[in-house]
């Protein structure tokens, strides 16, 4: 009974929180007048949509570092696999000809919009249908390619110890990027060029028949499938198997004694985390609205392994909390830092291009020396837990009174 | 046959500079257990330096300031990122070294703008000479020979002194050295203070020969001097040498291929395989000591 | 202790969000935020240009032309009402993964309309964002056919990809009478990728033999791959590269003595390459957008502007050469205007619709567009580097195969 209502609040405050992306995005489109922080093109909406992205992610890094205890830095090319795999399969028939326009066309002659589209029809609920089935179809295929090279990749490398398996997926990484980049794969790949044309979290605003926008849907849908995403990993934290991940992570030959298969849930843990990084990978194209290898840097790990770290290693919540506000620092609130400045006359020092990343990357040094725990430590935000803690010691004072 | 010559000898000036990178590496990783991501920056960064100094000093005391700034930037990295983690999990110390390395490159950026900075001509060293039939600069001959010198000094430094001594110590069994007595923060300076300042030798050296340096240039160079201490064994400063040389020169190789095959993209990745190959079939290297993990 | 900081730090976001929130909306006049730029005396135009990474020389050398313009016409009459045009600028980075971010920056700030970018990439990576809002950008020197095509509202200045390989190709083979062509491009970068194929196609038509390379990003080592195109009997080396590669390229060329011409696209129409060829024994042939002493005028000004401001000294590397980027930022600024002259305000909407029929003379030759959003070109120059002086020589105007 009790576990019950405990769910029923969550699944309330997940669908109030739903219900107020959706509101703060059509606002302005319902009220005139709003200022122009809520209007459709602010970065407001930018950055919650990078960071609804980033913090699957964050999330499937944590699973693997923070849970397991496995360092490994191959997220990026695991997101690469599942950006490109989701472009090649949704870029319509008819665009691919523009897009692959070096090599001809492209060797896959074959979309799933234009599939289901045939199926369901391309006007009104029958296109938004074969929309919502094909991005789901692809968003899972591109987290199958992802999962299954990790597989792969992991049969060798998850046998090596922690920094030597930090430096081997990070070499993958590389490897991947590089055959991506192959001009001789272009017809699959498009080589160096970008695929675009794709449907993006735009696709997925309504419009009425003259194009104009009923309702934006385009910040929810990342929100949607990342909060989707990061209950499954929740769950798998809170299930027997994340239970043996956390053993491996506290004391591995401990673990083992215990009867745990060290290999099994090592590779269990290393698919499915970058199974999620593929779907990840393929809301970062959505995002962008491109696919190209050029972005899948280590760089672009290393920008996810902080935010797990600030968060705090082994705290879902803090993931999701240091992702957000990484992003809007780094994309909108330190900003300014880049810009020369006056305040009256007196020329604000040091102020010029490069100098947000500077005082970002000190921060950060700040977080990682002084801060080890990040925001959250290993704790979860827990609305419920707050309440009881409240409820407890409102009790103790009652006793005490008594 | 030219070409043969010209390509091994790239090679051999290409493995010679990760080779006083990797030493860095390896000294690093032997003590510490940690892979020092931020070496590769200070590389860059010594190169940054030898820009600035060498436009407003004279180059005789110009590069000598670079290796002593260099030293100094090692040690304090060390001291103000890596000490207070002594104690802390393996993995902070990394995530601190990753940290400390973004740090340097966006300085790096802000402070040059972004822009490619083109290293000085060094008289001598940039200057171009014939080896059978091929044109290239003194700095590819003397490398090689330079490196060799440095490691010969480097291993009497490291089997003859008290500090080099201390330094085995240290590698062999942390702990234990501590309780004899070994003052292990002087040495783990002492092991930085060596690292560095072969990576600004490096840098001179990398720099003239390839003398354009931006913010990235460093971690390349540095990811593959990693390569090059695993293969060659980590701990093991002949061996980062002879690995550092194998890589540089298969890269060269790979990139040098006739054309047609269109392989030579993939001569980073080569080295990145190697690696894996290495670690999954010889984890301990060429000429490292097989570790013994310890209940 | 945590939960200080945690607290800390919801205190930090909440601040920075209420300062933010009120910093964005300077203006309570929504009806002018609505329809974009003009509210107030000023029009407000954007610039999407990298200043830093590895397109940042070019992209402050572009920014440099649209300043300079804008220091000589820092008005423009509408409707008889004049307006003050302010230059908004927005970092991308050079990255595709910077750009989305940049952009949507400039559409907060309600610029009429953008210029930009150098890098045809960031270019395809902020062009959504910008067809979103309705924001009509012009690109400078975005040379990749993917950038216009497929968006409405993005055009550009300057002329293709296929065109530049086009006319260097046609260059090599009249010039050199080349036979073999040995192609050098980054990995993974669109630019050098596209202009390479191009080039193959066209040289390879004509009845020559093409070898192409790729060498991974952020490689130093050029010798082999310089070696081989001279072992190989190469006539002509073509390296659409970026500034940095090209820098790098030029030097180890000079020290391997080769003295096999190489041919560059726009990229290579640089100080800081043209730096590295000095004093050396390589020819240099590059196409690009504008010749100096292609307007007496535009030469003078620019570099008088350049020589009074330290800032703009820095921008340019040090000395006063004009680059073709800067001539072309010049012309955009003025097209620029022409259009928000035509759409007879700083509406957004407006101005988009009045782009296409905008006709200007610029300094780099005569600009229109085309029914895709692309300027109507045919005609590129040659220069080479002049390495005894360490100045660009003009060569000559080369147009592309008859179609």
């Amino acid at each position: 009974m009790k576990v019950k209502k405990k769910h029923t609040r969550e699944i309330a405050g997940i669908i109030i929180l739903f219900l107020f992306v959706i509101l703060l995005e059509n606002i302005s489109g319902v009220i005139p007048g709003m200022p122009a922080i809520l209007q459709p093109t602010s970065p407001l909406f930018t950055v919650l949509k990078k960071a609804a992205v980033y913090s699957l992610v964050a999330v499937s890094m944590n699973l693997l570092n923070g849970f397991t205890g496995l360092f490994s830095l191959g997220q990026a090319g695991f997101m690469l696999l599942g950006a490109y795999t989701y472009a090649i399969l949704t870029v319509p028939t008819d665009q691919k000809a523009q897009v692959y326009y070096l090599f001809g066309g492209c060797a896959f002659d074959f979309s799933l919009p234009d599939l289901f589209q045939g199926i369901f029809g391309n006007t009104g609920v029958g296109s938004a249908v074969s929309l919502i089935l094909a991005t789901l179809i692809a968003l899972i295929l591109a987290g199958c390619v992802a999962g299954f090279f990790a597989y792969l990749i992991g049969i060798p490398v998850l046998r090596l110890k922690s920094d030597y398996l930090a430096i081997a997926t990070l070499g993958f990484a590389e490897i991947l990027r590089a055959i991506f980049q192959w001009q001789k794969l272009g017809p699959v790949t498009n080589g160096a060029n970008m695929i675009k044309g794709f449907p993006t979290f735009s696709s997925f605003n309504i419009t009425d028949t003259t194009g104009n926008t009923i309702l934006r849907l385009s910040t929810f849908v990342p929100f949607f499938i990342t909060t989707v995403c990061i209950i499954l990993i929740v769950c798998l934290i809170n299930s027997s198997y994340g239970r043996a991940f956390k053993s491996i992570r506290d004391d591995e030959i401990a673990a083992e004694a215990m009867g745990i298969g060290l290999f099994k849930h090592k590779m269990l843990s290393f698919v499915i985390s970058s199974f999620f990084a593929g779907v990840g990978g393929a809301m970062f194209a959505m995002y962008v609205a491109n696919a190209q290898a050029k972005a899948f840097t280590s760089v672009m790990t290393y920008e996810i392994l902080l935010i797990v770290v600030i968060g705090g290693i082994g705290s879902v919540s803090g993931s999701v909390l240091a992702t957000f506000l990484y992003v809007a620092c780094s994309e909108w609130w330190l900003r300014f830092l880049d810009s020369e400045m006056y305040l009256g006359s007196f020329k604000v020092p040091l102020l010029r291009n490069g100098f947000r990343m500077v005082v970002f990357s000190i921060v950060i040094m700040v977080i990682v020396l002084f801060f080890s725990e990040g925001i959250m430590g290993d704790n979860e935000l827990n609305l419920a837990g707050l309440h009881r803690r409240f409820q407890r010691k409102h009790s103790a004072a009652k006793k005490e009174r008594e | 046959m030219e070409y043969v010559i010209s390509v091994l000898l790239s090679g051999i000036s290409v493995g010679g500079q990760y080779a006083l990178i990797a030493i860095g590496y390896t000294l690093v990783y032997g003590i510490l257990r940690l892979i020092n991501f931020a070496h590769g920056d200070v590389f860059m960064v010594a190169g940054l330096l030898g820009i600035y100094m060498t436009a407003t000093l004279p180059i005789s005391v110009s590069l000598p300031l670079v290796i002593i700034i260099t030293v100094f930037l090692g040690f304090a990295i060390e001291r103000v990122a890596y000490k207070p983690l002594r104690e802390a999990p393996r993995m902070s110390v990394m995530i601190s070294a990753i940290g400390v390395s973004y740090l340097l490159q966006n300085t790096a950026t802000y402070v040059t703008g972004g822009q490619p900075m083109t290293y000085p001509v060094i008289p001598f060293l940039s200057d171009t000479v014939n080896v059978a039939g091929t044109q290239t600069k003194w700095v590819v001959i003397l490398t090689p020979i330079l490196v060799l010198v440095l490691v010969i000094a480097l291993t009497q430094l490291i089997n003859r002194t008290k500090v080099g001594m201390a330094m085995r110590a240290v590698s062999k069994d942390f702990e234990t050295s501590r309780l004899m007595g070994i003052k292990i923060n002087s040495v783990i300076s002492a092991t930085f203070i060596i690292g560095s300042a072969l990576a600004a030798v490096g840098s001179i050296l990398f720099f003239t020969n390839y003398p354009a340096i931006t913010p990235m240039a460093g971690s390349m160079p540095g990811l593959k001097a990693f390569v090059a201490a695993v293969f060659g064994g980590i701990g093991s400063i002949p061996g980062a040498v002879i690995g550092a040389f194998i890589i540089g020169i298969c890269e060269t190789i790979i990139k040098g291929l006739p054309s047609s095959w269109d392989v030579s993209v993939f001569s980073d990745a080569f080295t990145f395989a190697l690696l894996i190959v290495i670690l999954v079939f010889k984890p301990q290297g060429l000429f490292g000591e097989a570790a013994t993990d310890k209940v | 202790m945590k939960k200080i900081v945690a607290a800390l730090m919801a205190g930090v976001m909440t601040v920075s969000l209420a300062a933010c929130g009120s910093a964005a909306a300077p203006s309570g006049d929504q009806a002018a935020a609505a329809s974009g730029g003009a509210s107030g005396d000023t029009i407000k135009i954007g610039v999407f240009e990298p200043s830093t990474g590895d397109s940042a020389s070019g992209g402050k050398k572009e920014i440099l032309g649209m300043q300079y313009a804008n220091s000589e016409t820092p008005t423009v009459e509408v409707g008889g009402k004049t307006y003050n045009v302010e230059l908004v600028m927005a970092d991308n980075g050079s990255s595709a993964d910077k750009a989305p971010s940049a952009a949507s920056e400039l559409v907060g700030k309600d610029v009429s309309l953008v210029l930009g970018s150098y890098g045809s990439g960031v270019s395809m990576a902020g062009g959504p964002k910008f067809e979103e809002a309705g924001l009509a950008a012009i690109g400078v020197t975005c040379t990749n056919p993917n950038v216009t095509a497929g968006n409405d509202y993005y055009f550009r200045i300057c002329f293709l990809d296929n065109f530049q390989a086009d006319v260097l190709a046609n260059f090599a083979i009249e010039k050199f009478a080349a036979k073999k062509a040995y192609c050098l491009g980054e990995n993974g970068n669109e630019y050098d990728q596209g202009l390479v194929a191009f080039f193959k196609g066209v040289f390879e038509a004509a009845g020559g033999e093409v070898i192409t390379d790729s060498f991974p990003t952020n490689n130093s080592d050029f010798t082999s791959y310089l070696n081989k195109a001279k072992s190989e009997g190469a006539d002509v080396i073509f390296t659409p590269v970026s500034i940095a590669y090209a820098k790098q390229i030029m030097e180890q060329a000079a020290s391997l003595g080769i003295t096999i011409p190489f041919l560059g696209s726009d990229t290579l129409d640089d100080n800081m390459v043209l730096e590295a060829t000095k004093g050396t024994d390589l020819q240099l042939y590059v196409s690009t957008f504008y010749q100096e002493g292609g307007s007496d005028t535009f030469d003078k000004g620019i570099k008088e502007y350049i020589n009074g401001n330290s800032d703009a000294m820095t921008a340019n590397g040090g000395n006063d050469t004009i680059s073709a980027v800067t001539a072309m930022g010049y012309d955009a600024y003025y097209v620029a205007l022409e259009a928000i002259k035509a759409a007879g305000s700083g509406d957004k909407a407006a101005i988009k619709g009045a782009i296409p029929n905008v006709k200007w003379d610029g300094v780099s030759g005569s600009i229109a567009f085309d029914s895709q959003g692309d300027a109507v070109r045919d005609t590129a120059y040659i220069k080479t580097a002049d390495t005894a002086s360490g100045t660009w020589a003009f060569e000559k105007v080369q147009t592309g195969s008859s179609k």
